[in-house]
């Protein structure tokens, strides 16, 4: 299959003793959405941070475009130029305006032209409803209004992976909506995504593909059809339960 | 397993006013009781100075005005070396090795953070010369500087002038100290910060040079002109060489003409000098403070 865009086979991840991931594998396909639900601890988290080499794996393969990650030869910084990835705390650089926030990869790690970026950031942010705001620092802005720039700091690089974080979980409930409305409008257009979430809701909206995770095992996968109505397994019946 | 009601919701009325005595200290009676502590301890401090027995002399010593005047302006035909060349002398120390200082401590905390393979005997090397230069007492290094570059008979590095090895000595010294201040301040950024910059692709050291570095710069500046502060001061360490810096200049008129005075002009300089800068870091880190406090609300 040639749309696959990344796949994780028996992946296992130790912090020291502590077993982090228990021998996962998945698979993303091209335009897919996948969602990883889970409690605090699951996985989650370091499962997306393997997907791009913020972590390195104890066993098992991660093929990212059909190519070994685990290959000696592989250069990160490429890997995380075509994989994007947005962050609970949204991490945005605090000694730059929201403009140069957006242009800083493109333009140091791409080496793309200034110009030309500057266009882009700047349409990007229009999309966000923010391109008034881009000559300030991210501390003018609200924690949604954040997490959005941060969301659009990725797409700048024109990712062909994105990989999303708890992205909400930092957030003021009364800003997540704004943050989940931009994921949706980017999952209707075909942007191929990872997401850890907590908001159910949300995954059985936009996933086509919900994964359980559980003390770093994967318990369950399936459309959000089945994940939600009909769980098959204790656990995955349980989580959902208490998250309701 | 029931809790006692009153323990939980006493029936007491507390009684929410200052006791009489802490009232005294509030309000416009806490500055007259300020302004009445203050007098004192000035009080204290002259009285010793008048009444002491050997008062008289201290105060001539130390504070008559004629040889305050003399030490400073000098005396060419008695020999009187005068403070404020010597200060001089002082200012073009502490300016060009603060600038070096920058700049070396800067490379050797970026050295010791690096991550290329490359670099790693360097890093040790780095390590090594921040152990032993934190370690080692100025006085010994500028001793050292100064005595033992001119014995090597080295070419011109064996004939600079005495305040040029202050330089040197001073700028190895406190290159150790402020090579730290960056490293801490380096490290002082959060690690999301880095996490998100190398998730967007950029190198190790453009992660340092575009989002690291600046952010660090922020929080080291009042260090670093703590530093700077200890810098202008210890440049009088080396008039143990005998260069004619200010110290040197004070203590050539004390051991001529029987009198100090040229010490406390020499210290009043210092101050002068110092005094500015302190109370300019002291603003920088109480807006860094104000500043930190209004982001993490």
């Amino acid at each position: 299959m040639s749309d696959v865009v990344l796949e994780l086979d028996a992946v296992v991840k130790r912090f020291g003793e502590n077993v982090v991931l228990r021998g996962i594998s998945l698979q993303l396909h091209r335009h897919e959405v996948v969602c990883l639900i889970g409690a605090s601890g699951s996985g989650k988290s370091t499962l997306l941070r393997c997907a791009n080499l913020l972590e390195t794996i104890d066993d098992g393969t991660i093929t990212l475009f059909g190519q070994s990650l685990m290959d000696p030869r592989i250069d990160p910084d490429l890997v995380r130029r075509h994989v994007g990835m947005v962050f609970q705390s949204f991490n945005l650089f605090p000694h730059l305006s929201v403009l140069d926030n957006v242009m800083l990869g493109p333009v140091r790690a791409q080496k793309r032209k200034g110009p030309e970026v500057r266009e882009e950031a700047l349409s990007l942010l229009a999309r966000i409803g923010l391109r008034d705001r881009a000559d300030e620092y991210p501390d003018r802005l609200s924690g949604g209004q954040q997490q959005r720039v941060a969301i659009v700091r990725s797409l700048a690089m024109r990712p062909s992976l994105l990989l999303l974080d708890e992205v909400t979980s930092a957030l003021d409930p009364t800003l997540v909506g704004e943050v989940l409305d931009l994921l949706t409008d980017l999952a209707r257009h075909g942007t191929t995504m990872l997401i850890a979430t907590h908001e159910m809701n949300f995954a059985k909206d936009v996933a086509h593909q919900v994964v359980y995770l559980d003390k770093g095992v994967l318990v369950e996968k399936g459309t959000p059809e089945e994940m939600f109505s009909n769980p098959k397994h204790e656990s995955t019946r349980n989580f959902l339960e208490r998250v309701r | 397993m029931s809790l006692d009601p009153d323990v939980i919701a006493s029936e007491e009325t507390p009684y929410l006013f200052a006791s009489k005595r802490s009232r005294l200290l509030v309000g416009r009676r806490g500055v007259v009781a300020s302004s009445i502590s203050t007098l004192v301890i000035l009080g204290i401090i002259i009285a010793v100075l008048f009444a002491a027995p050997g008062g008289a002399t201290f105060r001539y010593y130390f504070f008559d005005p004629h040889s305050m005047w003399v030490s400073w302006v000098g005396n060419p035909k008695l020999g009187i070396e005068a403070i404020r060349s010597g200060l001089l002398t002082n200012i073009w120390m502490f300016l060009v090795s603060e600038v070096l200082v920058l700049f070396i401590g800067l490379a050797l905390a970026w050295t010791r953070m690096s991550h290329s393979p490359v670099l790693l005997p360097f890093r040790i090397l780095v390590t090594a010369y921040t152990d032993i230069f934190r370690g080692i007492p100025l006085l010994l290094v500028v001793f050292i500087v100064g005595y033992g570059l001119p014995s090597l008979q080295f070419g011109f590095v064996s004939k600079l002038s005495l305040a040029t090895y202050g330089v040197i000595a001073l700028t190895l010294t406190y290159s150790a100290y402020v090579a730290e201040v960056f490293r801490a301040g380096i490290l002082s950024v959060p690690n999301g910060q880095l996490l998100a910059a190398r998730s967007l692709g950029l190198t190790h050291a453009s992660t340092m040079r575009r989002v690291t570095l600046p952010q660090a710069i922020r929080t080291v500046i009042p260090p670093l002109l703590n530093d700077f502060i200890s810098l202008q001061k210890d440049t009088a360490l080396v008039s143990t060489l005998g260069a004619v810096e200010a110290t040197r200049a004070a203590q050539i008129f004390e051991s001529t003409n029987f009198n100090g005075s040229g010490l406390v002009v020499a210290s009043l300089f210092f101050l002068a000098l110092t005094i500015p800068m302190t109370r300019f870091t002291d603003r920088l880190m109480a807006r860094d403070r104000a500043r930190r406090l209004a982001v993490a609300s």
